[in-house]
């Protein structure tokens, strides 16, 4: 009995959670208006999520380019079809790692640090302290983060993609000996702009708004201690990669 | 009590009226019944025990929490009335010094004390600074004007957020335990700050505190709230001479009396002797 | 951090997305060519065209000259009906018997459309179609053949 109790207690917390987490989406899409006249909080913020992002994407995204070129190489080498190796390395990036692994990056290393500090302004009354100074948190704290972190990923999922490709070129073509024009040539026939790299920047818009929209949330709704933002961060982590990876599917289904 | 609303009220002695306020969190009954009014132009204390929901009550005044039943009028307005823009309003006309300080951590003291006028209105920088400075100078930090948060030990914290809550120059200015965690000296000038502010700027100052020497030595009224209700209340000198057992305890500081050092438990022989069979 | 340098920063990271949106559209998808109305279009039908793709390159004597704009089902004749964008610079480069195939490049690889040109005099024109094709060589099709012809020789 206490079990099914128990049971029951869980999923009313998740439901009353799931409702605020709504409540507070639809009051930070209505403080988005207000960002236009603080355009310097938002560039704020773009630097905080964006830029400190940015070095870690790009070496990743490197790197997951050279990767791709070596396991496709050895793949398409047995198939004597070595030239189709651009089009395998830039439509896996474009479609699917791009988005995804700049979205697990992201909500690892901007979406934990976003977490972090709103809860640590929320453990240290700065929170409380803004809203007794009639300055709305929804607009001189949430929006401008929030906003920032769905600009920023498909910012960084771009400049992933476009690195990895280089990657790719890198191994295949420089060390591992494909034809230069056979890599380029073979990606510009096989990748159509709206249908894989449009697709690819929709689900990384997803993505953004989602892992912003969980971390700010998780940020503000945390008990307001040294435990509860350190769990709340770790919630911001696991949930934010949890929803990348489902939604990817679900898009993937949908789009492609 | 409904014609508390009233605007002529706003006129009379007190500028905060708290009536019948009933709050719990959770299953846990906070308020009960709570029913005291805060002079204007004064200096009033409200003393307690821990765990009394004294800093609950301080968000309740700033409209940050409403009450389960009851109401406070805060210069003859209903706070948990008012709609989001008029409680901005009235906020505006009220400080808030937070046990913190509660200061931006990345803005620089002069940036935080200048963060109200930059947010609300459009006064030219040089105007701003004038402001900040005068505030600064008064208490005491002008030469820290360019330090952060992070650099300033407690005492310096609580004084520039002092600052930051008189530079809209507000009605009145609530204090959440000022003095928790100070070193003798940065007491001393807390409480004298409190007091010359309150003086040099005609404002009402509402403070809630347990350091019962200092909250006494500056105060010209007290409250004494325990278990959700009003104790007693009045200047410190009707106090110390107050006959009521609970006062006199919680003045003295004694271990047991009305309020049990045990909190109520099973009978102590009985527990143990279940423990052992068990 | 003071505000003007984090505006730089902000700048820099804008820039570097737009360098990156300019990859993807210049150098990894063919956004230059779709689309872009240049040059002129023919129309090729085949009875199958494999795994052709909008998009795929149009190539005479292995050279790119265009890409294929789009395929259509014909239900009238049962055909696929294929047009072709060929570069406004290949303009009057193909006589009007010129044959279009479709092959694949490698084994497993892209498939593409090869013209190769006849010996006519009048040069096809903009929404001319070639007559002369060739359809994809289907595979299984192919083993099915080798393996028939192999069975009746025997």
């Amino acid at each position: 009995m206490d079990r099914i109790a128990r049971f029951g207690r869980f999923w009313l917390n998740a439901l009353e959670r799931t409702g605020r987490a709504h409540l507070f989406l639809a009051r930070m899409l209505g403080a988005l208006p207000s960002l236009l006249v603080r355009f310097p909080l938002l560039v704020r913020q773009l630097y905080a999520t964006g830029v400190m992002t940015l070095s870690i994407v790009l070496v990743s995204g490197l790197f997951v380019g050279m990767v791709l070129a070596l396991q496709g190489f050895n793949l398409l080498e047995g198939f004597g079809a070595e030239s189709a190796l651009g089009q395998a390395v830039a439509l896996t990036l474009v479609r699917e790692l791009g988005p995804v692994v700049t979205g697990l990056l992201f909500a690892g290393r901007a979406g934990s640090a976003m977490t972090a500090e709103i809860g640590l302004m929320k453990a240290t009354e700065q929170l409380s302290g803004l809203e007794m100074m009639a300055v709305d948190p929804f607009r001189r704290v949430y929006a401008p983060r929030f906003f920032a972190g769905f600009l920023a990923l498909p910012m960084l999922a771009a400049m992933f993609s476009a690195v990895g490709v280089y990657g790719g070129y890198l191994v295949g073509v420089e060390v591992l000996g494909v034809d230069a024009g056979a890599y380029w040539a073979n990606m510009q026939s096989s990748v159509a702009f709206m249908e894989d790299v449009g697709k690819g920047l929709i689900k990384a818009c997803v993505f953004g708004f989602v892992v912003s929209w969980i971390a700010v949330f998780e940020g503000a709704d945390c008990i307001p201690t040294s435990e509860g933002v350190s769990s709340a961060t770790t919630r911001t982590v696991v949930y934010s990669s949890l929803a990348v990876l489902g939604l990817d599917f679900v898009l993937t289904a949908i789009m492609f | 009590m409904s014609s508390t609303t009233d605007s002529s009220e706003s006129q009379d002695a007190s500028l905060v009226r708290i009536s019948d306020l009933h709050y719990s969190r959770g299953a846990k009954p906070i308020f009960r019944g709570l029913d005291f009014a805060v002079p204007r132009g004064q200096v009033t204390t409200i003393l307690g025990p821990s765990g009394t929901g004294k800093t609950t009550l301080l968000k309740m005044i700033g409209g940050q929490l409403k009450p389960s039943k009851g109401s406070i009028t805060v210069d003859g307005k209903n706070v948990a009335k008012l709609g989001r823009r008029d409680l901005y309003a009235l906020r505006k006309r009220m400080g808030m010094l937070f046990q913190s300080g509660a200061l931006l951590t990345d803005l620089s003291v002069f940036d935080n004390v200048a963060f109200p006028l930059r947010e609300h209105t459009d006064l030219p920088e040089s105007l701003i600074s004038h402001l900040v400075l005068m505030r600064l100078h008064a208490v005491g930090l002008r030469g820290a004007s360019e330090l952060y948060p992070a650099e300033l030990s407690g005492g310096m914290a609580r004084r520039a957020a002092l600052a930051r809550a008189l530079v809209f120059d507000p009605m009145m200015i609530m204090y959440d335990e000022p003095f928790t965690g100070q070193d003798p000296i940065s007491m001393g000038v807390l409480l004298t700050l409190i007091r010359t502010v309150n003086q040099a700027l005609g404002l009402t100052s509402l403070m809630v505190s347990h350091d019962l020497a200092e909250a006494l030595s500056i105060s010209d009224y007290v409250v004494i709230i325990s278990e959700g209700v009003v104790v007693e209340a009045g200047t410190p000198d009707e106090l110390h001479n107050s006959d009521s057992a609970w006062t006199q305890q919680f003045l003295s500081g004694s271990p047991d009396g009305p309020v049990p050092f045990q909190l109520s438990a099973p009978d102590y022989a009985e527990q143990l002797l279940a423990g052992v069979s068990r | 951090m003071n505000s003007r340098a984090i505006e730089i920063l902000v700048g820099i990271f804008m820039l570097l997305f737009l360098a990156a949106m300019l990859v993807l559209a210049m150098r990894v998808s063919n956004l230059t060519g779709i689309g872009s109305g240049a040059g002129y279009s023919l129309v090729a039908h085949y009875d199958n065209i494999g795994g052709l793709k909008e998009g795929a390159p149009v190539a005479a004597s292995g050279v790119r000259v265009g890409q294929v704009e789009s395929i259509a089902y014909i239900p009238d004749d049962y055909s696929a009906r294929v047009s072709l964008r060929i570069d406004g610079e290949f303009e009057g480069a193909f006589p009007e018997d010129t044959t279009a195939s479709i092959y694949t490049a490698g084994l497993l690889g892209e498939q593409y459309v090869g013209l190769e040109a006849g010996a006519e005099d009048d040069a096809l024109a903009d929404g001319d179609e070639i007559t002369l094709t060739q359809s994809a060589i289907v595979l299984e099709r192919l083993i099915g053949q080798v393996l028939f012809s192999q069975s009746g020789s025997q």
